[in-house]
């Protein structure tokens, strides 16, 4: 039984993680259509950004809590603008272009933030702190699960919460359905696209950085390829539970994390990806749109 | 009257074709104004320019809320832009957004004119949140206006045609135009319904004191609304007057039944 719940919380801290990331690719999928193969890198910054800041931190040696906490903050913030800047320079132009174009764009800028951390950076892995406090509470069932991994559930439970508050009942969630449905007639209706855009753009990064500073802390290292895999299993797990949804993503990322984790658990670690995928392979034959994805009708 | 919208010498090629040469075109505050034309006359392009959807080839288009300062020049204007500046329009073929409510729907023709910003949507202060109430409630009223307030709640595909079809220009109007553009608004309505579009359209006009612009096929509809018409023939203004003297206007019914074969 215990093994069992191990797996089980496993696959909760897996799928946790990836549906910090999945949000982004299915917002920014839901608004303009385009899986931006960058949102990985985005992710890979702000695990860089935090270790960066978590250095200098203690160096002054500030409190741990704080320390993580600060950040959380800064990464999310620094990662943000740099989200609203890809978004800016190489996909704004295309906007008007094919959907290909945008779409190598991405993968383009995703090879370019890649080499660019690897030049500034190092290739190799960098160990990355665990500052997040152990928890009296944990203590008797530690061996099956850690306080990193509550406070990874605990993020990825508030993030969902707070992004369905802003979706279903504040003005900017509005204009962002509004433009997910009609862009052009949100536009005539008064609705500045482009904020709404950059906005997207913003809150998907800011939550991927969260994801990326959470997990860098769970898994203890970093290095300029994180982001690239993390990325793949996040779109894998937002096209399972339907793209352009937001509930679908998190529902596709648990679905994922649990399928790998009790796979890899009761059968073979060896074939963790495969099963990943045979399952999306799986998923995708019989419901092409994914889990809660609708099937789009063309207009004619 | 001083005119709202003043349209002059208004050109729109795609490629080698023009699509609308060089139309005038002027709405005076409190008018109701239509713009005829057979199918593919250009029509559609025209309102098209004017709400900054297509950049026009040539000409220029002003737009001037009655009793303020200067014109605003719209070429080059973004559709937000136009809007923000008095000007909204409804679709030929239905264009809400099919999975908001029908007050949601209402509430996002609100948006532009509002201030509080990005910030604002994350920290939600107080103000930001009266703002928000107050949008409810302005909205609920446009509904109540319109007659929709049986929908309140549903979404907007569930509607029926017409319902959805006021819900359109209950949308428009919540963005506080001056000037509102109808494109086709009866398309598709049965006699029952295009008559009770009529008086509402009427109504509209006293009530929220906007000039209207539109398209219709519908003659009866047209004839009966309007103060002035225009009308276009490929691209081209062929004629202009009160509906009495269009009906009789020999280059309108030229392009409407072709050639007269014993002239």
């Amino acid at each position: 039984m215990d093994y069992f719940l191990e797996l089980f919380l496993g696959g909760l801290t897996r799928g946790s993680i990836y549906a910090l990331i999945a949000l982004g690719y299915t917002m920014v999928y839901g608004i303009i259509e385009l899986i931006n193969f960058a949102h990985g890198e985005i992710y890979m910054i702000g695990a860089f950004t935090g270790l960066i800041v978590i250095s200098v931190l203690t160096l002054l040696g500030w409190n741990t809590v704080a320390i993580i906490i600060i950040a959380a903050l800064v990464a999310m913030v620094y990662s943000a603008a740099y989200g609203y800047t890809i978004e800016k320079i190489a996909y704004k132009p295309l906007r008007g272009s094919q959907r290909l174009s945008a779409l190598i764009s991405a993968i383009g800028m995703s090879l370019f933030l890649q080499n660019y951390v690897l030049l500034a950076q190092t290739s190799n892995f960098l160990p990355f702190p665990n500052l997040i406090p152990e928890f009296g509470i944990v203590k008797p069932i530690e061996h099956i699960v850690r306080s990193t991994e509550i406070v990874i559930y605990i993020a990825a439970a508030l993030v969902m919460v707070g992004l369905t508050v802003l979706i279903k009942f504040t003005r900017m969630g509005k204009a962002m359905r509004a433009v997910a449905q009609d862009r052009d007639m949100a536009m005539l209706v008064g609705v500045d696209v482009n904020r709404v855009i950059s906005f997207t753009f913003v809150i998907g990064s800011s939550i991927a950085a969260l994801g990326g500073v959470l997990v860098a802390s769970h898994i203890g290292q970093v290095n300029y390829y994180v982001g690239f895999i993390a990325g793949i299993k996040a779109f894998v797990a937002a096209v399972l539970g339907g793209i352009g949804s937001m509930p679908g993503a998190v529902l596709g990322s648990l679905v994922l994390g649990w399928t790998e984790s009790f796979f890899t658990g009761y059968i073979s670690s060896d074939y963790e990806d495969v099963f990943a995928f045979v399952f999306l392979v799986l998923i995708l034959i019989f419901r092409p749109a994914g889990i809660l994805g609708r099937s789009q009708t063309d207009k004619v | 009257m001083k005119p709202v919208l003043s349209v002059s010498q208004l050109t729109m090629d795609f490629g080698g074709l023009r699509a609308i040469d060089h139309i005038d075109l002027e709405v005076r505050a409190g008018e109701i104004v239509a713009l005829i034309g057979p199918n593919g006359a250009g029509k559609t392009t025209f309102f098209n320019c004017i709400t900054g959807i297509y950049t026009p080839t040539g000409g220029d288009m002003l737009l001037a809320a009655p009793g303020e300062g200067g014109p605003v020049r719209l070429n080059g204007l973004k559709p937000n832009k136009v809007t923000e500046n008095g000007m909204a329009r409804t679709f030929q073929n239905i264009r809400l957004f099919p999975n908001m409510t029908v007050l949601e729907n209402v509430m996002i023709g609100r948006h532009c004119r509002l201030h509080s910003g990005i910030p604002g949507a994350i920290f939600r202060p107080p103000a930001n949140r009266r703002e928000e109430k107050q949008i409810v409630e302005d909205s609920y009223r446009m509904l109540e206006k319109i007659g929709l307030t049986g929908y309140v709640n549903e979404f907007a595909k569930n509607l029926p045609y017409g319902a959805q079809r006021r819900l359109e220009i209950a949308r428009a109007l919540a963005t506080e135009p001056f000037i509102l553009l109808l494109d086709e608004p009866a398309a598709g309505m049965n006699a029952q319904e295009t008559k009770e579009l009529d008086e509402l359209i009427v109504r509209i006009r006293e009530q929220e004191k906007v000039s209207i612009l539109l398209i219709e096929h519908d003659m009866k509809l047209v004839m009966s609304l309007s103060d002035r018409i225009y009308v276009v023939d490929y691209g081209k203004r062929i004629a202009e007057g009160a509906p009495e003297a269009i009906k009789n206007d020999p280059a309108v019914i030229k392009a409407y039944l072709g050639e007269d074969i014993d002239a």
